[in-house]
């Protein structure tokens, strides 16, 4: 029935651009003179029928299966009905014997409540395709008996692209608000079940046993990130000052796309060669110099991680490398200095706050990737800083929370979003203040 | 600078001084430099390791070791009511006439763990091919048919030489097996070979023995199998490098394989299999076809919902945002959107629209809307750098011959900016591809045996296939993972080599 109800959309619209493009041409024969092309009345009388059906659609749906659904609980056994629990698998077994795929013997009562469920969603199927055909066939006659020489149909017809337009690009505020909110709500819920102080300063994170302090998970992940900034930022850094000022174009030609297929490495294929190949080097590395390591270390995880950043580190540094005037070498240069001087003493100093930045920014997506740490990072949560055991994360735990579980009000799954928003927030943070440096950086040069 | 003599100072050295802090400092010089070509060697290496792992595991999985045998089509196991009717034919047992046959290789076999351990060297999905081959042309019933059935996991991993390797050394002279009470005692003529170890294997036509001691002369043997005492010239001595403890496959088996990989009935091919199968729990079986066109699905979804979207919203932002406060906000928030960690996007997909919408979990829908949102700031900002790319005076000369300001924009700027935006997209698709953690949040990680059928069914895409394999005990999957990963890699390759391509060929420079 929706696919039928798209083919009269599509069909109505098609109808009310021929129709009115055709009437426009008439017009400007009669009339010798029209404002705006024939096709921008074609236009304009097409999108308004595809708003008024889609706008039909979007209202009346929703508003045809809570019928449906009412009709099918009025018809159960009250009991029934009045549970939540027992009304939600009642109705989603009377969807499926409705769609044919039910498994086993149906009951007499769930039949006869799937027939008032289907009669009723029968009818407001009726009553969505009479309105949408109603509301489409109105617009369109209303509109089509409008076009006139004078009228302004290009006029009318942009602004509603410029509306749709700014509809578009709202887009992003509205993720940022549905994320805030989504999230915001659930931790809200968390916090009636645990109190704030006690997740964000207990130490002790273990769901199974109803203890929820975020410390471990905090310490955890910020010792990975650790791990991963020592490696990334020298690498990244002493890379990007190579490419910057010494490269030739050929070794550019070459490291260049080195450092971009490093940067779209998925990060579930690190995880798999930090998990199988890595950590299993560190460990039999370790015992062979008589360290003991877990087969899930910190270590391993920090050192891909690290890798996975480099990228990062490399092509922000590069390019506050590159802003740096070049009147401040040659001044260097002038004075004597040679070419490491000048880039140690002269360069990276005037690059520093955007190099800051880069490290934050590369910090950040450090404390947010998952599957390097679901994979090769452990799932104890073990408050300590010695990088040869395992230590779980943030992202870790949200992920073994809601990975699998359906219940949605224990406190289990409810501290995963309560994790979310201070990931979000803390990731927000980073970020926003990266910016901030690097916005006032570029002033200072421009 | 013509008196620079011995004896005249240098910023207050002597001259010889001064030179050897030049050295000094070129020798700085050249160390920084080293510094930097070193950083980017050990990420090189990092790659090549990387990718040199990943092949390295992956290949065999395109590998497969099928068994030649022999079978007849019995009629009364296959259809007893002759009915000719494909259905009942897949009813079957093919399982045993394919086991049968297997068993007529090995005649000295009859106790049952031992039958029970022949038949475990195939496939739980051996018959598969055969059964489809008989519902296709049940005239074949009745018939004596050579069919290629597969074998399992571990004979096909002992086939790769991942459990073991095998040497095998010829023998001279004679050798005579005695029973001793429990023991059997070996004795060579003319002489035991040199370099005997404990663990070795004795193979005769009559049964083979496992050396258990070596004491002087005396070489004590059990039997693999059913053995009995013999003297024969026809022997040879085999050796595996691996302890029997330490691999999945034990010394009968091996040797099993050993007799039928001697006799030609092991056919090493290409996995089509692994492209071509779904989900399965017996790795042998188990292929992407369900993960790749999850994929699809997904990734079509996000094109196209992120595709209109973005661009208009590029446009916007570009041409027709006023300067003030709402567009301020938009742009801010684009910015902070691009490093919002995923999974908070998959905590998005899971509060908003499968708990809020009550959208259906699993499906290609949620995750390619999810991806959508996550891919969004990067279409964007592509978009808009491919728009202003478009120099102001073809702007211009349309706005001067009339048109109107969205005439400009989407008559002449906006085909122009055209591969810059497509380049962009295919980067941003990319990156979708990629993503793992926002689609296990929104329940991706089912077993899907079955390709999804649209887009609210359940599917899983490649990379959470990845994760899923990685997560198994079985050795055999660590192949097919590491497989997955190099199809994965190889969809991105074939992307990224294709926005490039668009780039060259399609992007004016001004």
């Amino acid at each position: 029935m929706t696919g039928l109800y798209f083919a009269l959309l599509a069909a109505l619209t098609i109808a009310a651009f021929i129709l009115g493009t055709h009437r426009a041409r008439a017009v400007r024969v009669r009339a010798g003179y029209l404002h705006s092309l024939p096709t921008y009345h074609g236009l304009f009388i097409a999108t308004a029928v595809f708003a008024a059906m889609i706008s039909v659609y979007v209202f009346v749906m929703p508003l045809g299966s809570f019928y449906a659904r009412q009709a099918a609980l009025a018809a159960m056994n009250p009991a029934v009905a009045a549970d939540p629990l027992q009304a939600g698998a009642a109705l989603r077994d009377i969807a499926l014997i409705t769609r044919g795929a039910f498994q086993g013997e149906a009951s007499e009562a769930l039949t006869s409540a799937a027939a008032a469920y289907a009669a009723a969603g029968k009818l407001a199927q009726v009553v969505l395709f009479g309105l949408g055909l109603v509301a489409g066939c109105g617009v369109l006659f209303a509109l089509y008996g409008r076009i006139a020489p004078q009228r302004r149909a290009r006029n009318l017809f942009e602004r509603l692209v410029t509306y749709t337009l700014l509809a578009c690009s709202a887009v992003a505020v509205l993720t940022t608000v549905g994320i805030v909110v989504s999230v915001l709500f659930e931790t809200l819920r968390f916090f009636t079940h645990v109190s704030p102080i006690q997740f964000l300063f207990g130490l002790q994170w273990s769901p199974t046993g109803n203890s929820y302090g975020m410390i471990p998970l905090l310490v955890g992940t910020l010792l990975i990130t650790l791990i991963a900034i020592l490696v990334a930022g020298p690498l990244g850094l002493l890379s990007a000052i190579y490419m910057a000022e010494y490269a030739t174009p050929r070794t550019r030609a070459f490291a260049k796309p080195l450092l971009e297929i490093l940067a779209g490495i998925p990060t579930v294929v690190l995880g798999f060669f930090a998990a199988l190949t890595v950590a299993p080097i560190i460990r039999s590395a370790g015992s062979a110099i008589g360290l003991n390591v877990a087969s899930e270390s910190a270590f391993a995880a920090g050192l891909v991680m690290g890798m996975m950043i480099i990228p990062f580190v490399s092509s922000l540094s590069d390019d506050v490398i590159n802003a740096v005037p070049q009147s401040l070498r040659d001044g260097s240069y002038a004075m004597g200095a040679t070419k490491s001087e000048t880039i140690q003493k002269v360069v990276l100093p005037a690059a520093l706050p955007g190099i800051v930045s880069a490290f934050m920014l590369a910090i950040s997506r450090a404390i947010g990737e998952t599957m390097i740490v679901v994979m090769a990072a452990g799932l104890a949560a073990n408050l300590t800083f010695n990088p040869l055991t395992a230590v779980t994360t943030v992202t870790v735990q949200i992920k073994t929370l809601l990975v699998g579980d359906q219940e949605f009000d224990s406190a289990k799954t409810l501290s995963a979003f309560a994790l979310g928003f201070v990931l979000f927030f803390f990731t927000l943070a980073l970020n926003y203040i990266a910016l901030r440096i690097v916005r006032k950086y570029k002033e200072q040069y421009d | 600078m013509t008196d620079m003599a011995a004896g005249t100072t240098v910023g207050g050295r002597s001259a010889a001084a001064a030179e050897a802090h030049m050295a000094k400092r070129y020798r700085a010089e050249r160390r920084f430099r080293a510094y930097g070509i070193a950083a980017l060697g050990i990420t090189a290496i990092f790659l090549v390791l990387l990718f040199v792992d990943i092949l390295g595991k992956g290949i065999p999985a395109f590998v497969e070791h099928r068994l030649t045998l022999k079978v007849t089509a019995d009629q009364t196991a296959i259809d007893p009511q002759k009915t000719n009717d494909p259905r009942i034919i897949r009813t079957g047992d093919f399982d045993s006439l394919i086991r049968d046959s297997l068993r007529a290789f090995f005649s000295d076999v009859t106790s049952r763990g031992e039958r029970k351990k022949l038949a475990s060297l195939l496939s739980s999905g051996a018959a598969d091919d055969f059964r489809e081959r008989v519902a296709a042309d049940p005239s074949l019933i009745g018939k004596e048919i050579t069919i290629q059935a597969l074998l399992s996991d571990d004979a096909d991993q002992y086939l790769k030489g991942q459990q073991t390797d095998v040497q095998v050394f010829g023998g001279e002279g004679s050798v005579a097996v005695a029973a001793a009470r429990d023991l059997f005692t070996l004795s060579f003529l003319p002489r035991a070979p040199a370099g005997l170890l404990p663990g070795d294997i004795l193979r005769t036509p009559g049964g083979a023995y496992r050396i258990t001691q070596i004491a002087g002369a005396t070489i004590t043997a059990e039997p693999i199998g059913m053995s009995a005492p013999l003297t024969t010239d026809e022997w040879d001595l085999v050796r595996f490098s691996v302890p029997e403890g330490n691999r999945r496959i034990d010394d009968q088996e091996a040797l099993w394989l050993e007799a039928l990989k001697s006799q030609g009935l092991i056919e090493r091919g290409f996995a089509w299999r692994f492209l071509t199968a779904g989900d399965s729990r017996e790795p042998e079986l188990a292929g992407i076809r369900g993960a790749l066109f999850g994929t699809i699905l997904t990734l079509l979804v996000t094109l196209v919902l992120c595709l209109p979207i973005g661009v208009a919203a590029a446009i916007y932002l570009e041409e027709f945002a006023p300067k003030n406060k709402f567009t301020e906000i938009i742009e801010v928030n684009i910015n902070n959107l691009a490093a919002v960690p995923s999974i908070v996007f998959g905590l998005l997909g899971l509060a908003m629209f499968l708990n809020f919408f009550g959208l259906p979990r699993s499906a290609p829908l949620v995750g390619g809307l999810v991806l959508a949102l996550l891919v969004l700031p990067t279409i964007i900002i592509a978009s808009r750098a491919a728009l202003r790319a478009v120099p102001p005076s073809i702007r211009e000369a349309a706005l001067g011959v009339g048109a109107s300001p969205q005439q400009a924009v989407f008559h002449h700027i906006l085909p122009l900016a055209m591969p810059g935006i497509m380049t962009g997209t295919i980067i941003g698709m990319a990156h979708a591809l990629g993503e793992t953690a926002p689609l296990l949040m929104i329940g991706m990680v089912a077993f899907i045996v079955d390709v999804p059928g649209g887009i609210t069914d359940a599917a899983t895409v490649l990379p959470v296939q990845i994760y899923l394999w990685s997560d198994l005990p079985e050795t055999a999957f660590q192949a097919k993972t590491a497989g997955a990963i190099i199809i994965l890699l190889l969809f991105l390759f074939v992307m990224n080599a294709a926005a490039i391509l668009v780039r060259r060929r399609f992007e004016r420079r001004w």
